[in-house]
């Protein structure tokens, strides 16, 4: 046990000192995830903004035949560019971006449209192009809406009920809280959480094995009157201490950033207090030992640093498979799932951001799972140290 | 007193060690001499027991190394082929986490840290950080972290591999001084000369067997010429059988 804290302090006090690995696992890891997101809800508040303040912009060929169409248009405040584009030179326009929305009022649209037949209107627009795409969509929305007030005219003027045309009425109760609604933009910051708590510890792990050879450091180590579980359980240790410490500075950070995020804006409100931050702590801790055996069985078996560095950066992506696939088969929370590590954290740490109860079963079989896996984890490790074969 | 008895050692078809038998004595240093490639590492990772013979057995002061591996290291110090340090941590941090790991206590540790710093000349660089230190600097503090729990035996590795002519020299005298202290010290080296300049008994090795055995005088006899290097040419020349 003595080894143990000997081995802990050493390997933390040599990473303390270490100072481009420091700036590294507890300032590039913690702070990527909340300002990049910061910077992308920032940016998605202010093109929504943007969007619906900004005037549609359109080009109409042939408006002299649909007089009525065009003042229809113009009173629901868009602003009218007159053309007289054909289809071909429309879809090179729009082809080209010089405009997003070209609608052609073809030659026979006045007399079908006085014989009571369908007039036909043309909309070129590309749907590839997301923001045309919107366009188009509000200008199809205000023809189809133009069609059926004329067709209410119609009706009525040959005395027949509007009614009628009418059969169902649809009306659409959309249940999304603003919280819901911002769990959707906030899904994916439980990754860039554990994507944090990794960082932390990424050099640690690396330093205390393949750098501990590498250096030339390892076969003294070795040699010692030390039992190597001891070893590894200092090592593993310290590489913990970081993971918690990148975790605490990274939900700091999510913290902060959101107090000057204007969630509100978008009709959400994001559930990310402090009281948050210290739940999201306590479901990961669990997380950071099986992170820490994870990178250090890993780290082990290279036999340089940059060998350990590829093989690591993949570790880091490990967390997001269980999420990303909940995420595509849309899983719900269920207390079988909340046996496999990193999907349970995020399935926990959503529904804290969701407000919804948590049954302490799932956060018990959640940090047990985990907690177990990273015993066994260290058992290996222990067991790798052993071996012959760890001279290289 | 580090005993070999009949150590082999196999890695897959290769045996890189056969029957390997000798005797370092306290008070003495003794030289494991041979090519590259002769089993020299394997023979003292044996002794320093991080690797695990086939069959034999090493004592080290009479206890065996592979059954009471953790008490028979306590009488040993080892001095690895790669001796690195942590360059982070300063020399007397280097020192400190060796000697905490022998199990030293805090006090114990800082007066055997200043017998070390004294005997070694360490003064000028004992708290400066291990990565800025020169070679013969270095060497030093490695040995200085061997030496931290005061074994009454000392394995080295090669210790003289990469180091300039200074740091030889150096080293050459502090090896002197701990055998005059009594201390049995073990080292292996390729170099002849480096044997010569300091070794009271020699082993040669060649080809993972004991070729000869004996103080230099003896191998020069046996040799049958009065120049070590040719005798030691003779010796490894008649086990590859091209004499």
């Amino acid at each position: 046990m003595r080894a143990l804290f000997t081995v802990f302090g050493k390997e933390f006090l040599e990473n303390l000192r270490d100072r481009r690995t420091l700036v590294s696992a507890l300032l590039f890891g913690p702070l990527f995830g909340p300002l990049l997101f910061g910077a992308m809800v920032s940016r998605m508040l202010d093109q929504s903004v943007a969007e619906s303040d900004e005037p549609l912009k359109i080009s109409i060929s042939g408006a002299e035949q649909a007089p009525n169409l065009r003042r229809y248009l113009e009173s629901q405040g868009i602003t009218l560019t007159l053309s007289s584009l054909s289809e071909g030179a429309a879809r090179a326009a729009v082809q080209s971006r010089a405009v997003q929305v070209v609608v052609i009022v073809p030659a026979d649209y006045a007399p079908r449209f006085s014989a009571a037949l369908p007039a036909p209107l043309l909309l070129v627009a590309d749907s590839s192009d997301a923001p045309a795409r919107k366009t188009a969509d509000r200008v199809r929305q205000l023809l189809a809406n133009y069609g059926s007030g004329i067709a209410q005219l119609r009706l009525k003027a040959r005395g027949v009920s509007p009614l009628l045309a009418v059969p169902v009425a649809v009306n659409e109760i959309d249940v999304t809280t603003p919280t819901g609604r911002a769990v959707a933009v906030l899904g994916f910051m439980t990754y860039f959480v554990l994507f944090a708590l990794l960082m932390g510890g990424l050099y640690l792990a690396i330093d205390s094995t393949a750098g501990e050879r590498e250096r030339g450091s390892l076969e003294a180590l070795l040699s010692l009157p030390v039992d190597r579980a001891s070893m590894v359980g200092g090592k593993i240790l310290a590489t913990c201490a970081y993971m918690c410490l990148s975790l605490a500075i990274s939900l700091a950070a999510f913290v902060v950033v959101f107090r000057f995020v204007p969630l509100e804006r978008l009709g959400m409100s994001a559930n990310l207090g402090a009281g948050t931050a210290l739940k999201f702590f306590a479901i990961c801790l669990p997380f950071v030992p099986l992170g820490a055996a994870l990178m250090t069985l890993v780290a082990s078996f290279t036999r340089s640093y940059r060998e350990a560095q590829t093989y690591l950066t993949s570790v880091l992506l490990v967390p997001t498979l269980p999420i990303a696939f909940a995420s595509i088969y849309s899983l719900k929370t269920k207390s079988s799932l909340m046996l496999i590590p990193s999907l349970s954290q995020h399935l926990l740490m959503t529904s804290v951001l969701k407000d919804e109860p948590i049954a302490p079963l799932d956060v018990a079989l959640s940090a047990g799972s985990s907690l177990a896996l990273a015993l066994l984890l260290v058992a290996a490790i222990a067991r790798h140290w052993r071996r012959e074969s760890m001279l290289g | 007193m580090i005993e070999a008895d009949a150590l082999c050692k196999r890695f897959g078809a290769i045996e890189a060690v056969r029957e390997v038998s000798f005797t370092a004595r306290d008070g003495e240093i003794t030289g494991l001499l041979g090519p590259n490639g002769a089993g020299k590492s394997t023979t003292l990772r044996m002794v320093y027991g991080v690797l695990a013979p086939d069959t034999g057995s090493v004592r080290i002061d009479g206890i065996d190394i592979r059954g009471e591996t953790s008490r028979a290291r306590a009488h040993l110090g080892v001095l690895p082929h790669a001796a690195g340090l942590y360059g982070n941590l300063t020399a007397r941090e280097n020192i400190a986490y060796f000697g905490s790991l022998q199990g030293i206590g805090r006090r114990q540790l800082r007066a055997r840290t200043a017998d070390l710093v004294a005997s070694l000349a360490m003064e000028d660089f004992i708290e400066r950080r291990a990565k800025g230190l020169s070679q013969g600097q270095r060497i030093k503090v490695a040995l200085a972290r061997a030496l931290v729990h005061d074994p009454a035996n000392l394995v080295l590795d090669e210790p003289t591999n990469g180091l300039d002519v200074m740091a030889i020299r150096s080293l050459r005298e502090m090896l002197k001084a701990l055998k005059s202290q009594g201390r049995c010290i073990l080292f292996s080296s390729h170099v002849m000369q480096e044997v010569a300049a300091l070794c009271d008994q020699v082993v040669i090795v060649g080809q993972g067997r004991v070729l000869a055995h004996g103080t230099l005088q003896s191998i020069r006899e046996r040799g049958g010429t009065a120049s070590l290097e040719e005798a030691f040419l003779r010796v490894l020349g008649s086990a590859e059988g091209c004499d």
